[in-house]
């Protein structure tokens, strides 16, 4: 996910919320592990943001890409002059309006903020994980979100929405807990990584354990491996714009300067954009996070899922109404991807509306303001809406 | 027959008097969806769209219908046999480069298709034709023949010889004269193919012969 912080677009803004968690999986009751490993207890960071109603039906699950966190919409303080990284879609009026939805986000298993991730204390060492902590998947992500879910009395969520790795978690939720989804919004999203996708992240993985800070994952009060994890973050960030986008935004201009200065010095714009970039994201993100995540994602395979034949057994298990949004430059999950989905769900016999938004930002297009994406989101979660509804009288 | 009264357009109020309440209905080519919107709205379908253009698919999605963007001759094969009680191509048939394929698999994923065209028959386009010895210009058929999508012409009569040696079986036929912005019109029982300004039909499979391709 980008660094991408947009103020208010329309609507208002949900104002000021604060970071919540919740423990759970306390031994000897650990939450097992696709990998056979067990892990607690577990912290998930978690932020809400609307009124849930008396019968629980207005809940919006927004589940976060790669680097994300908790913070979808508003802000910290009076003084925060940035809000969450949703903040364009989440909001009274916005698309997805907090004045009719409980809006829910939480930071992913594996996170470091303020999840339990490789930077947390492990209680058996009293020391951070670093390496010691047991690999996660996206399901594992799923399976502690479900706790948080079942923690706040949410048995039913009205509709799950998610881009990149996000729209991943949306997928997973949907087959995983089929009776307690009742629509889902998959955006810039695949079934599983392509080579391309996991090469970008082994790159990136790669820059980190080069980094000699990074000293095998063990470098908490120490040194960090600033250089490696913010290489990984410039492989990252290339990855979501396109080449549209960077030629658009860059070209081939020079950063404060009229002519080449022959040494390996910041020449052209995009240089300085990326270091800038990859030195950001350092202050915020533990290169162990990035590592552990990135592998969750490429991992990720949910035509897999339960040792099914094929996709379409996969999303006969789910009951959920889809909607899957592609955007015509993303190439890191380019719309082929999403079109395989949406042939798998329509085999299964699912309610599934799919559109391609034309947009030249590449895969970061999902974060950005868009009325289109924001009246797609709007009309999709609205109708859902009402449908239950309409249910419940009958 | 007694058509209620609505703003869906004539030929549309026609077509969603043939439909059963309750029933799976995919509409191909659904524009940005009035037809399938009544239809959800008015006689608790539950709806499928297929449109190739974007901001349309975006304009049915806002009024919280189901509906796919891309190209129907493509994407009608994911849907299983049977999938649906009724497919309709409303005023989309001119421009498929293929129509017998696409009648195939519209009577393949569907119980019954509706089919619905402008008439090429109609008195209006052979008297333009004859008399200024250009290509037809009309209210149904709008465009000059270099910018047309409109690559097949044909005629209520057409469609049914057509329909006989394909094999398929007609089992409804209104032909129908609207008015210039199409919100009203009548039903033309006599010489439909000279009056009539479109045709719509409902047809199914023959029961007793197996109608497939045979490559």
């Amino acid at each position: 996910m980008s660094e991408y912080i947009t103020h208010d677009q329309s609507g208002r803004s949900v104002g000021i919320v604060e970071k919540q968690f919740f423990t759970f999986a306390h031994p000897p009751n650990e939450m097992p592990l696709d990998s056979g490993a067990r892990l607690g207890p577990i912290t998930l960071a978690y932020e809400t943001y609307g009124t849930l109603n008396p019968d629980c039906s207005n809940v919006v699950l927004v589940l976060h890409a790669l680097t994300g966190d908790s913070h979808a919409a508003g802000y910290y303080s009076k003084d925060d002059d940035k809000p969450g990284w949703w903040e364009n879609m989440i909001g009274p009026g916005k698309g997805i309006d907090t004045d009719h939805y409980f809006v829910v986000c939480s930071n992913v298993l594996g996170g470091c903020m303020g999840s339990t991730g490789p930077c947390a204390v492990n209680p058996q060492t009293g020391m951070p994980y670093g390496m010691d902590f047991p690999f996660v998947t996206i399901g594992d992500m799923v399976r502690a979100q479900k706790a948080l879910m079942e923690h706040l009395g949410i048995d039913r969520i009205l509709c799950l929405i998610g881009g990149s790795m996000g729209g991943m978690q949306v997928l997973q939720w949907c087959v995983q807990y089929p009776e307690n989804v009742c629509s889902a919004i998959a955006l810039a999203t695949t079934m599983r990584h392509s080579a391309l996708s996991i090469a970008f992240n082994e790159v990136a993985r790669q820059a980190i354990a080069a980094d000699p800070n990074w000293n095998q994952g063990d470098y908490y009060g120490k040194k960090q491996p600033d250089v490696g994890l913010s290489v990984a973050r410039m492989i990252g960030h290339i990855t979501y714009l396109s080449d549209e986008a960077m030629r658009r935004k860059f070209g081939r201009r020079l950063q404060d300067k009229e002519d080449f200065s022959y040494q390996f010095d910041v020449d052209f714009q995009v240089e300085s954009y990326l270091r800038h970039q990859g030195a950001k994201f350092v202050e915020r993100f533990d290169a162990n996070s990035f590592l552990y995540i990135t592998k969750a994602a490429d991992y990720f395979d949910l035509t897999r899922f339960r040792r099914a034949d094929s996709p379409v057994t996969v999303f006969s298990a789910s009951r959920a109404k889809f909607m899957v949004v592609s955007f015509t430059s993303d190439w890191l999950y380019p719309t082929y991807q999403s079109r395989e989905m949406v042939q798998a769900m329509k085999k299964s016999g699912r309610d599934v509306s799919f559109c391609e938004i034309e947009a030249e930002w590449g895969h970061d297009a999902f974060l950005l303001p868009n009325q289109r994406l924001t009246n797609l989101v709007r009309g999709f979660i609205d109708s859902v809406y009402e449908d239950t509804g309409k249910q419940a009288a009958l | 027959m007694k058509i209620p009264e609505n703003k869906l357009r004539f030929d549309l109020q026609v077509i969603a008097a043939w439909i059963t309440p309750g029933s799976r209905v995919i509409g191909l080519g659904c524009g940005e969806g009035e037809l399938l919107a009544y239809l959800k709205n008015r006689k608790q379908v539950r709806e499928t769209g297929i449109e190739l253009v974007e901001e349309k698919v975006v304009r049915c999605i806002e009024k919280g219908l189901s509906v796919i963007q891309g190209d129907i001759n493509q994407e009608v094969h994911d849907y299983p046999a049977g999938a649906f009680d009724y497919v309709i191509l409303s005023q989309t048939l001119q421009q498929v480069y293929d129509p017998l394929t696409l009648i195939h698999s519209m009577l393949r994923i569907g119980k019954q298709a509706i089919v619905s065209f402008p008439n090429f028959g109609h008195w209006h386009v052979r008297l333009q034709g004859l008399f200024t010895g250009h290509a037809p210009v009309t209210p149904q058929l709008p465009y000059q023949w270099y910018d047309t999508p409109n690559i097949r012409i044909l005629s209520i009569r057409d469609f049914r010889a057509f329909a006989r040696e394909m094999g398929f079986t007609i089992q409804k036929e209104v032909a129908i004269n609207t008015d210039k912005q199409d919100k009203s019109g009548r039903i033309v029982a006599a010489l439909p193919n000279l009056r009539a300004t479109y045709g719509i039909f409902l047809i199914s499979r023959k029961k007793d012969r197996l109608w497939e391709p045979t490559t």
